[in-house]
């Protein structure tokens, strides 16, 4: 069942058309992975989705309702958090803890706070101005995971965190979705987005030019061999075959994943010593849309 | 659905109430201090009505009905009328000041620093930012009313009923309605707090500068601008309430309109146009001093334009005062040793302490403008390059004294070019404009006060604490018969008057020496203490 739906999300800012027809679906339990270079369009996407910026055309709903006439009814049930958090200076983390919680009209859950303040490390008592970027964002992540979200809308929430404090993330979000609860995370950590995310999404220039499971995708992508053979291989009449290296009797090449097999089966009779593969990455992948897009634009 | 926009206003209130707990009570203190305060010391010091009526005698004049506000009851001057009169004018300009800080606080900075977008996260409404803002402020302004009216109406003074104390009251907290209202509007006009202050800025001084136009020449003309509706209250003399009332409703409908325009515009945009930057910095602004007067720019020149405006208009209200006073026969009696031009320039003499007084606001910000530079971080990435502590912030002291030059010069120039032009042959240019020029030292020794709280990178806000203090000594010193012992505490009080007494070089030596002094003072505690971030 899908929690999140937007279709042909369009956003003019004057001039300037920001997105250019966005189609998104989160579903139920699902944890999805927005990824995007910098000025994509993700957080636009994600401030109409959060009826903060309302879309030129095309219509999106979470939970079933209309995300810009019924914010109020949705935002009982989600949490933000967003990349760059400022709050303000004179309450100290606790205050703005127990502010969020009470806007979001929910019941504090005392337990729940102290265990997630623990947790993340977070001293509640200093006054928000003292706090450094990443415990400014540690504030966010309590309030947010301290509410009981059906939806956690998460823009690039780790920057600033330390490894460790990206590790507790992790398992906060992994719980959220054993609890059968929805999560849409735009993030650049690609090993992040991998690691967490079921499906991905990748926004380009306000449009997605790519989205699917994880392992769909791979399905696009190259997978990258290291080969050591008694006998010399010659690739030239093999389609697929990508960035060939030859060093003494090992080589590295990458293989479109449809060729892969007739490719084993020519390697095969040359007397294989060792073999190393690597499965395509998301990195990959991302790189593969970049590129082109940094080719296309110059 | 309508009720929807709205959710959560009280919430959003009380988190208000909550950032501010000292900053509201702070303003409201202060003015309940000085309001009440110079009412209680009007009681003692003018007990007899002679001597009130003296005052009205020297009070009415075009020069000083510009710069402090029409009299009313001028014939028969009580302490009412003396307090409305006096006071009235100058406390409601320095509240529309507080409504334009408080609103663009709440509103256009909130927006900037992402935190409004945080909120609107959360179930509230769309509107409730902006509502909250103004409820905030309303409240404020009601506490103002009732606890000003109360409290003047406490001291017991005949002249000053329960009605006409209510009425002061009602003024001053519809003029902060008014200009947070307006504050509110630029607030969705403007797209930057920036942008919003100084557009809010501009409506108080045009505001200010057109009643006082008004009252000298046309009455008509007073009533285009908001100080002039509050004023026409004739405050413990008339009473009429009809006048706050309209500003309500005036108030009422610039604030829907905010509201509305709140309702359509997109989060971080703004309605009026902004234009794209260069690419490359100029060759000016690569180095650390022009960089940080390229940064102030903006802000400088706006303030130039201002002062100039002020100097050039009250310059020509010296004209109408000459006049006023030849005409006058009387004057020479009541002023037995003085005629007419020496009453103008004593008036000259104060113009130009008030001036001087507001052309060192900008200078102040200009050295304190470092203070938000460290905290946003900015001050480690130049401390980082080969920048030494001594040039970093004596690089801010030189762009507050090229302020003070340029501030001071635009005033000094308004009043001179203005007021040589309408008055003919007694005062000339040169008077004039060594009339404000002459504080040039004394705004340097606030610019090393400044300096020295920088070097120390605390209690920064103690140099507009004094330059207060400066001001309240040139308007209510002789007003309040202070004693030498206070009045001596302000270094404006130690440059000459003039045109009325004359240049004394080692008088401003002295002070420039004092000012250097203080700044290597700072420089010297810059250098030891911590950066902070």
């Amino acid at each position: 069942m899908s929690v999140l739906k937007a279709e042909g999300l369009t956003k003019k800012f004057g001039k300037v058309q920001a997105l250019k027809g966005v189609n998104l679906e989160v579903n139920e339990g699902e944890v999805f992975g927005f990824i995007g270079p910098n000025g994509a369009g993700k957080s636009t996407t994600i401030r109409i989705l959060l009826g903060i910026l309302q879309a030129t055309s095309g219509k999106a709903t979470i939970f079933g309702r209309d995300v810009w006439k019924e914010a109020v009814e949705i935002h009982k049930r989600i949490a933000y958090v967003p990349g760059d958090v400022n709050l303000w200076s004179n309450l100290t983390g606790g205050e703005v803890i127990d502010f969020f919680t009470e806007m979001r009209g929910a019941k504090l859950d005392l337990d729940r706070k102290e265990e997630l303040i623990e947790r993340f490390q977070l001293d509640p008592t200093k006054k928000c101005a003292t706090y450094s970027k990443g415990n400014r964002q540690k504030v966010a992540l309590v309030s947010a995971f301290a509410a009981d979200a059906d939806l956690y809308i998460l823009d690039e929430p780790t920057s600033g965190l330390d490894p460790l404090m990206e590790r507790v993330f992790q398992e906060c979000v992994l719980e959220a979705k054993r609890e059968g609860k929805s999560v849409l995370l735009s993030s650049h950590i690609l090993s992040e987005v991998e690691k967490l995310c079921d499906t991905v999404g990748i926004i380009r220039q306000g449009e997605i030019i790519e989205s699917g499971s994880l392992n769909d995708l791979r399905h696009l992508t190259r997978t990258t061999i290291v080969l050591e053979t008694k006998n010399e291989l010659s690739f030239d009449h093999l389609s697929g075959i990508h960035d060939v290296h030859k060093e003494g009797s090992t080589y590295q090449f990458q293989v479109d994943t449809e060729k892969l097999d007739e490719v084993m089966q020519y390697v095969s009779q040359a007397g294989v010593t060792k073999i190393e593969s690597a499965p395509p990455t998301l990195e990959d992948l991302f790189m593969r849309h970049y590129e082109g897009e940094a080719g296309g634009e110059k | 659905m309508v009720k929807q926009q709205f959710l959560q206003t009280g919430r959003l209130m009380r988190l208000i109430l909550r950032r501010d707990r000292l900053r509201l009570p702070i303003w409201l203190i202060g003015f309940l201090f000085v309001t009440i305060g110079t009412a209680a010391l009007f009681k003692g010091l003018y007990a007899s009505h002679e001597e009130r009526q003296q005052m009205a005698t020297t009070f009415d004049n075009p020069a000083v009905t510009a710069l402090i506000g029409p009299g009313y009851g001028l014939d028969h001057y009580t302490e009412g009328a003396m307090m409305a009169h006096q006071m009235l004018a100058m406390t409601l300009l320095i509240i529309a000041v507080m409504s334009v800080l408080l609103v663009v606080r709440h509103t256009r900075s909130e927006e900037e620093e992402g935190r409004v977008e945080l909120i609107r996260a959360l179930p509230s409404g769309r509107l409730s930012n902006l509502t909250s803002t103004l409820l905030v402020m309303a409240l404020t302004y009601l506490v103002l009313a009732l606890t000003t009216g109360i409290g003047l109406y406490s001291l017991g003074i005949e002249s000053m009923d329960l009605n006409g104390s209510m009425l002061y009251g009602a003024a001053l907290g519809i003029t902060g309605i008014f200009f947070a209202a307006t504050t509110a509007l630029f607030a969705q006009l403007a797209q930057t707090s920036k942008g919003a202050v100084g557009l809010s800025f501009l409506l108080v001084g045009l505001g200010y500068l057109i009643r006082a136009i008004g009252d000298v020449s046309n009455e008509t003309i007073s009533w285009f601008s908001p100080f002039g509706w509050v004023l026409g209250s004739e405050v413990y003399v008339n009473d009429y309430w009809w006048p706050i009332g309209m500003t309500l409703i005036v108030s009422l409908i610039v604030a829907a309109v905010a509201l509305y325009l709140n309702s359509i515009r997109d989060l971080d945009a703004g309605f009026l146009p902004t234009r794209g930057g260069r690419r490359h910095a100029t060759a000016w602004s690569r180095s650390h001093l022009g960089l940080t007067l390229r940064l102030q720019k903006t802000s400088i020149i706006s303030w130039a334009v201002v002062i100039f405006i002020f100097g050039a208009t009250y310059g020509s209200v010296l004209g109408d005062t000459e006049t006023y006073f030849a005409e006058i026969e009387i004057m020479k009696e009541v002023m037995a040793n003085q005629d007419g031009i020496s009453m103008t320039l004593q008036f000259v003499t104060m113009v130009a302490a008030i001036m001087a007084v507001l052309s060192t606001i900008p200078v102040i910000m200009a050295i304190n403008k470092m203070k938000k530079e460290e905290k946003r971080n900015r001050t480690e990435q130049i401390l980082a390059t080969a920048m030494s502590r001594y040039k970093f912030l004596g690089n801010y002291i030189l762009v507050a004294i090229i302020t003070s030059i340029i501030t001071l010069g635009a005033g000094a120039l308004g009043l001179s070019a203005a007021g040589a032009a309408v008055v003919e042959g007694d005062i000339t240019f040169m008077e004039l404009f060594n009339a404000i020029m002459i504080f040039l030292p004394a705004t340097w020794v606030m610019v090393g006060l400044a300096a020295v709280f920088m070097g120390l990178g605390r209690m920064n806000g103690l140099p507009w604490l004094y330059l207060g203090f400066v001001f309240i000594v040139i308007y209510l010193g002789d007003l309040l018969q202070m004693s030498d012992a206070v009045r001596n505490l302000s270094v404006f009080e130690h440059v000459n008057s003039i045109p009325l007494e004359d240049f004394e070089l080692i008088q401003s030596l002295v002070l420039s020496v004092i000012a250097a002094g203080l700044m290597l003072v700072g420089l010297a505690l810059y250098r030891r203490r911590d950066v902070t971030g």
